[in-house]
C-alpha cells in the first residue's frame, strides 16, 4: 500500500495524476465516438497538426495552446470544408492538411537557428511537466466534453448511427459533425503534454474499443469506455512514477493490456 | 387503360410534387415530375433498379437538392416542416447490425423530435416505447442488441423508431427486402394497420406480387412516372413492360394478381450446354 501513497507526497505526481484521470474520463468518452465513427485516424492526425500549430505559436511568441488550438481548429474547419466535395475522401484530406501543418512546424524548427523550446513532453508525455496552465487546460476541457456530450448525447447517437435518416429527423448533422471534431480536436490538445502526440490516438481508441468488448449498449459502452479511461490514466502514472518510463508510453502500454485481456471476455451477446 | 391520376382527387396532399427537376452535378435525373400523394393514402412505389425510386424518396424528404419546382409535405415546404412530421425507416442494408446500440436505444432516437435534451428516458417515454414495441411484437427484445433479433424484428425496430413520434406521413424505402414471404406479409399487414389507424404511408418495393395483394395504389416509376392506380388497373403487360423494359406475364387467379418474368431461365438448357 505504501507504493501507493508514497508518490501521492510530490506535487508533481498529484497533478499528473490529476491530469491523466480527468484525460482519461475526456479521452474514453470521445473515443467512444471516434472509434464507432470511423475516425480514428483523425485523431492521429489531428494531434499532429497541434504540434505544428504550437510550434508556429512559439516561432510567434505565443502560448502553446494558442497556437495548437489556432492550427488544430484551422485544420478540423479546412478538412470540413474540402470533404464537402465528394471527390476528397475524409482519410486523405485528412493526410494531407495535417500532415502540411505538422511539415510547417517541422521547416520552422529546421529555419530557426535559436529554437530553444523542448518537445519532448509534447511528443512522448511527461508527468513532470505538467503545469497549472496544463491542470486548468485540461480540467476545462474536460468539463466542456462532459457537458455538451451530455446534452447532445441523443443527437450525437442518431447521427452515429444513422446519419442519413438522423438529418430526415430534423438533427443538423453537419453542426452535430463539426462541434464533435472541435471537442476532439480540443480533448487532443488538452493530452499533448500528458500523453504525446505520438500516442495520443492510442488514448482515444483503446479504452472505447475495450468498453465495446464489454457490452452491445451505447449507454453502457460510453460508461464503460470512460472507467477503463481513467482506470488507465492513473494506472499508467503510477507506472511512469515507479519504472521511470515516459507517461504516454506506460498509459498506452496499459490501455492496450487491458484491450488485449477484454478480447478473452466474451461479450454478453456472445456468451450463454 | 384505366388509370385514375391523384391529381384529380379533391383530397389534401400529404405529398405535393410540382414540376420538379432533380439530380447531381449537372445531370438531371428527372424533370417536370409532378405527384399529389393524398393525406391517409397507402401508395407503393415500384419500378425497376436504377430507376430513380430512391431519389424520388430523397426528394421527397428534403434529402436531395430540387433544380427547379417545388416540394410541399402536408402544405409546408420541405425546410419549414414542424418537427416529427416524417417518420422515415431506411433500407436495412444500409444499418451497421454491429454497431452497440440495443432495439430500446433505437427507438428512444425516434424521440429525438420531443425536443427532451437529457440522455435517459423519461417514464412517460419509456411507457411509449413499452407501449409502441408491444403493438409491434418487439416487446420482448428491448434489451437485446439489434445483431441478434431475426429480419422481421429488425424491420419492425425501425418501423417504432420512425412511428415513435406519431408522424403523420410514414415514408420507407424498401420495407420487404432481405425478408422471407410470411415476414414480407406480416410487416405489410402491419403497415395497413398503421395507415388504416390514418397515418399517410409510402413506400418502394421491388416485389410487385407484394404490392399486387397488400397496397390499395401504386406508381409505376422510371425516370418518371409511367402511370398509377390500383394494382388492378396499372398491372397490366403494357405499362409493366413500359416501367421495367422487358417482357412481364400477368396472371388473374381467383381474383388475385401474380406478376412473373415472361422469359424464365430454362434450366435444362443451361446444363445441356
Amino acid at each position: 500500500m505504501e507504493f501507493l501513497l508514497e508518490p501521492l507526497h510530490y506535487e508533481f505526481f498529484r497533478r499528473g495524476l490529476l491530469a491523466a484521470f480527468l484525460i482519461g474520463i475526456s479521452s474514453g468518452l470521445v473515443g467512444v465516438y471516434v472509434v464507432l465513427r470511423g475516425m480514428s485516424y483523425v485523431g492521429h492526425g489531428l494531434s499532429h497538426a497541434a504540434v505544428g500549430g504550437a510550434v508556429i505559436g512559439f516561432a510567434l511568441n505565443l502560448d502553446f495552446y494558442v497556437g495548437a488550438c489556432a492550427m488544430g481548429l484551422l485544420a478540423i474547419l479546412i478538412i470540413h470544408k474540402i470533404t464537402h466535395n465528394q471527390k476528397i475522401k475524409l482519410d486523405a484530406a485528412i493526410g494531407i492538411v495535417t500532415t502540411a501543418i505538422f511539415a510547417l512546424g517541422v521547416a520552422i524548427i529546421n529555419k530557426l537557428r535559436n529554437f530553444k523550446q523542448n518537445f519532448e513532453a509534447t511528443l512522448f508525455g511527461n508527468i513532470l511537466g505538467i503545469t497549472d496552465q496544463d491542470l486548468i487546460m485540461i480540467g476545462f476541457v474536460t468539463l466542456m466534453t462532459l457537458i455538451t456530450l451530455f446534452f447532445t448525447y441523443r443527437s450525437l447517437l442518431f447521427a452515429t448511427f444513422d446519419s442519413e435518416a438522423a438529418q430526415i429527423f430534423g438533427i443538423h448533422t453537419e453542426s452535430v459533425q463539426l462541434l464533435f471534431s472541435l471537442l476532439l480536436t480540443l480533448t487532443i490538445i488538452a493530452s499533448l503534454n500528458v500523453i504525446g502526440v505520438t500516442m495520443v490516438a492510442a488514448t482515444l481508441i483503446a479504452p472505447a474499443m475495450t468498453a465495446r468488448m464489454l457490452t452491445d449498449s451505447f449507454s453502457r459502452m460510453i460508461i464503460y469506455s470512460m472507467g477503463v479511461g481513467a482506470i488507465t490514466g492513473i494506472t499508467g502514472m503510477y507506472m511512469s512514477y515507479i519504472l521511470d518510463i515516459a507517461s504516454g508510453s506506460t498509459v498506452v502500454l496499459f490501455s492496450a493490456t487491458l484491450f488485449s485481456l477484454s478480447l478473452f471476455i466474451k461479450s454478453p451477446r456472445h456468451s450463454g | 387503360m384505366s388509370v385514375t391520376y391523384l391529381s384529380d382527387t379533391e383530397q389534401h396532399s400529404a405529398i405535393l410534387l410540382h414540376n420538379v427537376a432533380t439530380g447531381y452535378d449537372n445531370h438531371v435525373l428527372f424533370s417536370e415530375l409532378s405527384l399529389q400523394i393524398p393525406a391517409g393514402g397507402m401508395i407503393g412505389i415500384i419500378g425497376p433498379t436504377a430507376s430513380g425510386k430512391t431519389t424520388l424518396l430523397k426528394t421527397i424528404l428534403g434529402m436531395q437538392p430540387v433544380l427547379t419546382g417545388c416540394v410541399q409535405i402536408n402544405g409546408h415546404a420541405i425546410n419549414a416542416l414542424p418537427s416529427g412530421t416524417i417518420g422515415y425507416v431506411p433500407q436495412l442494408e444500409s444499418i451497421d447490425w454491429h454497431f452497440p446500440v440495443t432495439v430500446e436505444e433505437v427507438i428512444m432516437m425516434g424521440l429525438y423530435t420531443n425536443g427532451r435534451i437529457w440522455p435517459w428516458l423519461s417514464k412517460t417515454e419509456r411507457q411509449a416505447i413499452h407501449d409502441l414495441a408491444h403493438r409491434l411484437g418487439v416487446e420482448d427484445c428491448l434489451r437485446q442488441h439489434i445483431g441478434e433479433i431475426s429480419g422481421g424484428q429488425r424491420q419492425r425496430t425501425f418501423l417504432a423508431r420512425a412511428l415513435i413520434s406519431n408522424p403523420r406521413l410514414l415514408i420507407l424505402d424498401e420495407p420487404t427486402s432481405g425478408i422471407d414471404i410470411k415476414t414480407q406479409h406480416d410487416v405489410l399487414h402491419l403497415l395497413a394497420d398503421i395507415h388504416r389507424a390514418g397515418t399517410t404511408v409510402v413506400l418502394t418495393t421491388h416485389d410487385l406480387n407484394a404490392v399486387a395483394s397488400h397496397l390499395p395504389w401504386v406508381i409505376c416509376f422510371n425516370r418518371g412516372i409511367v402511370a398509377q392506380g390500383r394494382p388492378h388497373d396499372v398491372f397490366t403487360n403494357e405499362i409493366l413492360s413500359l416501367t421495367y423494359g422487358g417482357s412481364i406475364t400477368i396472371v388473374k387467379h381467383k381474383g388475385r394478381l401474380l406478376v412473373a418474368n415472361s422469359h424464365p431461365l430454362h434450366f435444362d438448357r443451361i446444363h445441356h450446354h
